[in-house]
């Protein structure tokens, strides 16, 4: 039997850059409560958003990714022609194929790359950083574009009092490269398709074009709430067991910004000590599903909050209902 | 468990989840109306009645949950 060759595996895995694109226009919540019969003030404790952005008409998912791309690549300091794989985590973009990541990857000219998409909504940035860490790992790539970008105002039901005020629009990325240390610890991440109705593009795509109604995104608010309330904290305490290290010996904490009311439950079931900044971007960005948690670093970088090198907690979750969370060590 | 060892630990996690004071906890109350407990507090509520009490109280269950009375009497029967 032949004996074939494969790559020298590499010692770890650490995000080195990163980037953002948020739209120009601000979206209040006085913009939205009319059609729902709501207000300011119940949008406000019900989720945390004081306002959202949302993109311009000729935007699309990938046109912000590639912005977002681009800006990571920059602040790596690496050329796109040294990028092997562009990895894209996105369900709003316009085609079912080819890939956003395709488009975005001659966008950003990474043309030596190969490209494609993950479906995972809201878990989607965190899968895409535990399959980067592996690729590299394993040897079977060296650079990693990995970019969370959503037009989701495009599939946005602006007359359900559930989910009209949730959502918004924007793109985030990180360039990941092989490093001597580890930089990026196991990912814990799963999913449950028996809950897949709990969020859910309805219509489906074929019955939508068949009878010319929009597919529009639904989410059962309580439900969604319950589940990850109940479980991702779980879920992050069992990352960090992976990664050896206790809430403690955090810097920050990112997760998805699904709400601020799920992220202050499991900040309460994590008990993180004080000296651990938690990213709460959603109040001036809302829920931009898989491009939140690149955002919400981005936001704590701004803020002078995201310490290079230091240990975050990542956690993702949503539609599917999928799941991942990680440590990592900040761009 | 009686009635009212219920109705004293419910009115503890109402007060830790929505912090109305437990006093104002009581049978006839509407949790929606009168406790101002949104629902997405009212999930919470519910999430913490599984843990103290030993009872499952399926998503199905809990938009029939509207007052105080109505809580108490599921626990109750489903301990």
């Amino acid at each position: 039997m032949s004996h074939l060759k494969t790559p020298a595996t590499v010692a770890g895995a650490r995000m080195t850059g990163l980037g953002a694109y948020r739209p120009e226009r601000v979206v209040t919540n006085d913009d939205i409560a009319p059609r729902i019969d709501s207000s300011d003030e119940w949008i406000q404790e019900r989720t945390g958003i004081i306002e959202r952005r949302f993109a311009a008409p000729e935007e699309t998912s990938a046109s912000m990714g590639a912005i977002a791309g681009t800006r990571a690549l920059a602040d790596a300091g690496i050329a796109a022609t040294d990028i092997d794989v562009v990895i894209v985590a996105t369900f709003t973009h316009r085609h079912a194929t080819p890939s956003a990541a395709a488009e975005i990857a001659h966008l950003v000219g990474a043309t030596n790359a190969s490209a494609f998409d993950i479906s995972a909504a809201c878990a989607g940035f965190c899968y895409g950083i535990g399959l980067s860490d592996s690729l590299i790992r394993s040897g079977s790539a060296n650079n990693i574009l990995l970019i969370g970008t959503e037009k989701i105002s495009d599939v946005t039901n602006y007359d359900d009092r559930g989910t009209a005020f949730i959502f918004a629009d924007g793109a985030g990325a990180v360039v990941i490269s092989a490093s001597d240390v580890p930089g990026i610890a196991p990912t814990i991440w799963g999913a449950d398709g028996s809950s897949m109705d709990a969020i859910i593009m309805q219509p489906d795509n074929f019955t939508a074009a068949r009878e010319g109604v929009p597919s529009l995104l639904t989410m059962e608010g309580q439900r969604v709430f319950r589940w990850a309330v109940g479980s991702m904290g779980e879920v992050c305490e069992r990352a960090l067991d992976a990664a050896g290290i206790t809430a403690n010996d955090l810097s920050a904490f990112v997760p998805h910004q699904a709400n601020l009311r799920i992220t202050n439950a499991i900040v309460k079931k994590l008990d993180l000590p004080e000296s651990v900044v938690v990213a709460t971007d959603i109040q001036y960005t809302g829920n931009t599903s898989a491009a939140s948690v690149p955002l919400a670093m981005d936001a704590l970088r701004s803020q002078g909050q995201l310490k290079s090198g230091e240990p975050i907690l990542m956690v993702g979750f949503g539609a599917g209902l999928a799941f991942a969370a990680q440590v990592a060590l900040a761009p | 468990m009686s009635q009212e060892d219920i109705l004293a630990g419910l009115a503890a996690i109402v007060n830790e989840v929505a912090g109305i004071p437990a006093e104002n906890v009581q049978m006839e109350k509407s949790f929606v109306d009168d406790l101002d407990v949104d629902s997405l507090s009212m999930v919470e509520v519910v999430m913490a009645c599984e843990d103290k009490f030993g009872v499952t109280i399926p998503d199905t269950e809990v938009k029939n949950l509207n007052t105080v009375a109505d809580a108490v009497n599921f626990i109750a029967a489903n301990k």
